[in-house]
């Protein structure tokens, strides 16, 4: 039986993992390398290194990360975090990443999703879109907006529809992450993810507001989510993959539980 | 050990390169070497993407000096799309034609309401006598992603259930293929990549 994946999300600033609320106030939380080595011994699915501050300056810095956070992962790694183009994706794929992540560049240059799937498979291409409902909107969530420059701006564009194109493009699946619930620990947004999952035949990674189990029990659920992501929630102990999946277990739902 | 590893430009082979390395293996890479493949020691055919990629085997000549060194014995292990090679051919590019080690067909999965690609981590039912996943216990997982599959046959050593079963891993003596990715599926990958690297042909692995 296919299993719902726990992911572990590190976002990654000048080399560092760092957290903040709602994509402001920083906290250093650690190695990327180490902190990778440890969530997937701890039973997380696969490894998503999101690059938030991504300048051209930082390349070099974020390739380094990759290579040394590749070298000893042994599930799957997506990278994330200014890939504007398909050379900068091959760089990536070079340094070990098994994906990449594309978001703000995939909206303003749809065709690098074609692009970057023809060379290196849908399998290889996760489109991220960070939503919020809109609350002018007759139906919120199925208008919810599609958001850039960490979830200050609108594209202009609507979250279900940009999901189906990316589908349409080659993506391989989809990163979803609610602007409106990240940080807040206060839960995912099930009926947004369900909306996008419901409209797409590729799998969909909810993202955005994870704090308890009942969360996960939830977006799984409800939400129709394939797999989630969880950031905060592992760096300081809160809980591990481990922990996280065994009492996922109790509660029904099919996860692959660490050796 | 030494492995050879076919690069047909079906997506990135750092990872599986990777894998092996951490495994001990002294690993060489060819995209058009006709005469190392044929007096290879041990081969690895990867591959993630479209089944039309595997028209470049014929194109380079590498086609028949894999078969030729199939014919010794050699261990030979074919990955995703490197697995359903082995088959006659697949719906995904029915023009191309596979080799044809096993007679069956690959198709997509059924309609269903299911999402294809399957992708994520799913259990392996290990049939018994299998070499290359000998160690493989009830509850191990691995990772998956692909929307075609081989059918369940005699020659199947593993069976996953996604729709429908469908055949994880192949296995006939020295010629083995293996649907889901070893080189991202944690220790059990490690330990099935291991059974591979230490298969010889006196059956004792």
């Amino acid at each position: 039986m296919i299993t719902k994946r726990i992911i572990a999300c590190l976002d990654v600033h000048g080399g560092r993992v760092v957290k903040g609320v709602q994509f402001v106030d920083l906290i250093d939380a650690g190695d990327p390398a180490a902190l990778a080595a440890r969530h997937a011994r701890e039973g997380a699915d696969e490894i998503v290194l999101l690059d938030i501050t991504a300048t051209h300056e930082g390349r070099q810095t974020l390739l380094h990360t990759v290579r040394r956070t590749a070298r000893e992962l042994f599930v799957p790694f997506a990278v994330g975090g200014g890939i504007c183009s398909a050379d900068d994706a091959a760089q990536v794929f070079e340094a070990g990443a098994d994906k990449v992540s594309i978001n703000s560049a995939a909206l303003s240059n749809p065709l690098l999703i074609d692009a970057i799937g023809r060379s290196f498979g849908a399998q290889a291409v996760v489109v991220a879109i960070d939503a919020r409902r809109d609350p002018q909107a007759a139906d919120p969530v199925r208008d919810a907006q599609v958001f850039v420059q960490g979830g200050r701006k609108p594209a202009g564009r609507r979250v279900v529809e940009w999901a189906r194109e990316a589908e349409a493009r080659g993506a391989g699946e989809i990163l979803l992450t609610s602007m409106d619930a990240d940080g807040t620990r206060a839960g995912f947004d099930c009926e947004l993810t369900a909306a996008v999952s419901e409209s797409v035949s590729i799998p969909v990674i909810a993202s955005g507001g994870a704090g308890t189990v009942d969360h996960f029990v939830d977006v799984f659920g409800r939400g129709r989510a394939d797999a989630a992501l969880a950031a905060s929630i592992f760096h300081f102990g809160v809980s591990s993959a481990r922990t996280l999946k065994r009492q996922l277990s109790a509660a029904g739902v099919s996860v692959r539980l660490p050796c | 050990m030494r492995v050879t590893v076919i690069d047909y430009k079906a997506g990135n082979l750092t990872s599986v390169l990777k894998a092996l390395r951490h495994l001990g293996a002294e690993v060489e890479v060819t995209d058009a070497d006709p005469a190392l493949v044929e007096s290879a020691e041990r081969i690895v055919l990867p591959g993630v993407g479209h089944f039309q990629s595997t028209a470049r085997l014929d194109a380079t000549g590498l086609t028949p000096a894999i078969r030729k060194a199939i014919a010794r014995g050699i261990p030979f292990l074919g990955i995703c799309v490197g697995m359903q090679w082995l088959y006659a051919r697949s719906s995904e590019a029915p023009q191309q034609p596979g080799l044809g080690h096993f007679a069956e067909a690959c198709a997509r999965f059924p309609e269903s309401h299911e999402k294809v690609p399957h992708v994520g981590w799913n259990s392996l039912e290990v049939r018994a006598g299998s070499r290359l996943l000998a160690g493989v216990e009830p509850g191990e997982f691995v990772y998956f992603t692909h929307s075609y599959k081989a059918p369940v046959t005699a020659d199947t050593a593993a069976v996953t259930h996604y729709i429908e079963p469908f055949a994880a891993a192949v296995e006939h003596a020295n010629v083995m293929g293996v649907q889901f990715h070893p080189e991202k599926s944690g220790a059990t990958g490690l330990k099935i990549l291991r059974n591979f690297l230490s298969w010889d042909d006196r059956g004792t692995t």
